[in-house]
């Protein structure tokens, strides 16, 4: 791997004359005297799917966490589609197109299945309080709509059977993928999901790596998600950084970051002469 | 959702709905008019009444927001003596009940956003606390605002007298009934939604792209106009007013009822607002052992339902209806249930 070079971004061909959805320039946080983030650049192309990886407490989390805004970035640059987010908050950060899903699941657990995807379709809908309160025709041309795509949503799972069920009462991987659709209903121009396939089987991971395909090709929007899961991140990243205390230690395509010896080394230790 | 599940449209919903409303007024009011309820039980009726609309407004901070406020009676006071203050300058006609509401109902909302927006900072025990301290503030003002400020405004401690009785029991109810639909109907719109977001997850709020802060200080302030109506009823229904009937005990009760109903669910906090004010008053030999009742009460609902005697769970006569119209046409088949 001579040369690698860490600022270049790595983009799919197909996305390459586009704006990129998301570029980070530089990015770093400080957690007082800890440097939990530096230098963290990266760019995703308009429907790429892109993967995070790195071995634990990397930082992986933290750069969701500094991408949506949930932490204010000590240094560098997010631009979201060629836009600085620098004064923008977690609720604008989402309206500008990020949306995410959560390592440890926060869905509206007391709420329905449908309700939890209602509300990811919140700022779709756009009656006031009065005309809510009165029911007037538009509340209810508008509740119509949303409902409908709700439903809509939710089949990308095969879960419009369960929109009436308590979203705490699904099983795990049910759970996982109502994130995900919550995620989608805000209308995003990028998704990041943290480990999307944690505690499913392989093969709920091999229907999970179809779903996100399918989702990039239907919906056009570019995803980034952090997985340990090796088969999913392989199978369907076309750009991988690696993250280890902070930095990136590599990028490049799935082939690229599996040869790197660097990489081998992060995970492994040093004297790399186990198989991958 | 299923497709041969039977469903009742909209508008007969609402037509079945307003005409059971209209006669359930209409026969109580005649039944009172024509004294076969004996004036002291149409008192009671009243003030069961004005305990419905204070529960169920509480019940948007306590249940559908998930917090604690403590100073329910405080807003409730705001809204009595404004209320009163201008009912008393204005005379009685026609028009001074809903002028009277809606000047307490807003004087307690404007109450609700100066407190709101910073006690809305904090969480759980701290919100308790402070909205406490302004409750106990609020009946400490009212007790002492003429001697410090030299006006004839509240009368303090000798209490306002002379309010126009203008609440009666076709007034009171009808207010209930605007109160429970407004509330229900913001409660099923998106801006309910955020407000139930909010209690059940804040971050992933945020992550949706709900205005948390924005919908946090909506709820609370949508519960103290409530609270400021209640509050003109209360006052238009003794027709004296003095600060200590709106002391910290009274917050209490009113959680009491919000909590031993159900926290979120409106038919529990109307259910239990009639049962824990018309119990006290059926068993008056006994009403000094009212809180006693309430604490054991309490303890007991809280062992064995913690979420409430409804938990979450709202009645919908339309959709009962439903049920029932659909297991009669599935009698041979296995029946089949329409989620919930």
């Amino acid at each position: 791997m001579s040369g690698r070079d860490l600022r270049t971004p790595i983009i799919p061909e197909r996305d390459k004359d586009k704006t990129p959805v998301l570029e980070c320039v530089g990015l770093g946080i400080d957690f007082g005297g800890l440097t939990a983030v530096d230098d963290f650049n990266m760019t995703i192309g308009r429907t790429e799917i892109a993967g995070l990886i790195g071995p634990n407490g990397a930082g992986k989390t933290t750069v969701f966490n500094l991408l949506t805004k949930v932490y204010k970035p000590t240094r560098g640059e997010i631009l979201l589609e060629g836009k600085n987010t620098a004064n923008m908050n977690t609720i604008q950060v989402n309206k500008a197109g990020i949306a995410r899903t959560f390592q440890n699941i926060r869905l509206f657990k007391e709420l329905t299945v449908l309700d939890n995807v209602l509300i990811g379709l919140h700022n779709e809908m756009k009656y006031d309080l009065l005309s809510a309160v009165t029911r007037l025709p538009w509340y209810w041309k508008e509740e119509k709509i949303a409902r409908r795509r709700a439903l809509e949503l939710l089949s990308i799972f095969c879960m419009e059977d369960l929109a009436e069920q308590k979203a705490g009462s699904l099983p795990y991987g049910a759970q996982r993928r109502l994130e995900i659709v919550r995620a989608l209903a805000t209308n995003p121009s990028l998704l990041l999901l943290d480990e999307p396939a944690a505690g499913m089987n392989p093969s709920e991971t091999g229907e999970l790596m179809e779903n996100i395909r399918k989702i990039r090709d239907t919906f056009k929007i570019a995803v980034l998600l952090i997985e340990h899961d090796m088969s999913l991140v392989m199978g369907i990243c076309e750009g991988i950084v690696v993250l280890n205390y902070g930095k990136i230690i590599a990028k490049g395509d799935p082939n690229e970051v599996r040869n790197d010896p660097v990489v081998i080394e992060a995970y492994l230790g040093k004297k790399g002469d186990i198989p991958c | 959702m299923k497709k041969n599940y039977k469903q009742i449209p909209m508008p007969v919903r609402y037509a079945i709905n307003i005409l059971l409303l209209i006669v359930f007024l209409v026969v109580v009011n005649g039944l009172i008019e024509s004294k076969t309820i004996s004036f002291s039980d149409s008192k009671i009726i009243m003030l069961i009444g004005i305990n419905i609309i204070l529960a169920v407004s509480l019940n948007i901070g306590t249940g559908y927001l998930g917090q604690l406020p403590l100073g329910h009676a405080g807003f409730m006071a705001v809204g009595a003596y404004a209320s009163a203050i201008l009912m008393r300058n204005i005379g009685a006609s026609w028009l001074t009940i809903p002028i009277g509401m809606i000047f307490g109902g807003l004087v307690a909302a404007l109450f609700g956003l100066i407190i709101g927006i910073p006690a809305l900072r904090l969480k759980g025990d701290y919100l308790a606390i402070i909205t406490l301290g302004f409750g106990e503030i609020i009946r400490v003002v009212l007790l002492n605002i003429d001697d410090v400020l030299g006006f004839k405004l509240t009368y303090g401690a000798a209490s306002l007298k002379n309010i126009p009785k203008t609440t009666t029991f076709l007034n009171t109810f009808v207010v209930v009934i605007i109160t429970c639909f407004v509330i229900h109907t913001m409660m099923k719109s998106r801006h309910g939604r955020a407000i139930l977001s909010i209690r059940e997850n804040e971050i992933a709020a945020e992550s949706c792209g709900i205005k948390t802060t924005y919908y946090k200080t909506l709820g609370f302030v949508v519960s103290a106009f409530f609270a400021g109506v209640a509050g003109s009823l209360y006052a238009g229904y003794l027709g004296i007013l003095s600060p200590g009937s709106f002391g910290f005990m009274k917050s209490i009760e009113i959680l009491v009822m919000v909590v031993l109903g159900g926290m979120g669910s409106m038919i529990g906090s109307v259910a239990s607002a009639t049962v824990l004010t018309a119990l006290p008053e059926m068993l008056r030999t006994f009403a000094s052992y009212r809180i006693v009742a309430y604490s054991l009460l309490l303890i007991i609902v809280m062992i064995f339902k913690p979420s409430g005697l409804m938990g979450t769970y709202d009645f919908s006569l339309s959709h009962l209806l439903e049920k029932l119209l659909n297991s009669k046409r599935s009698i041979g088949k296995k029946s089949e249930k329409g989620g919930r």
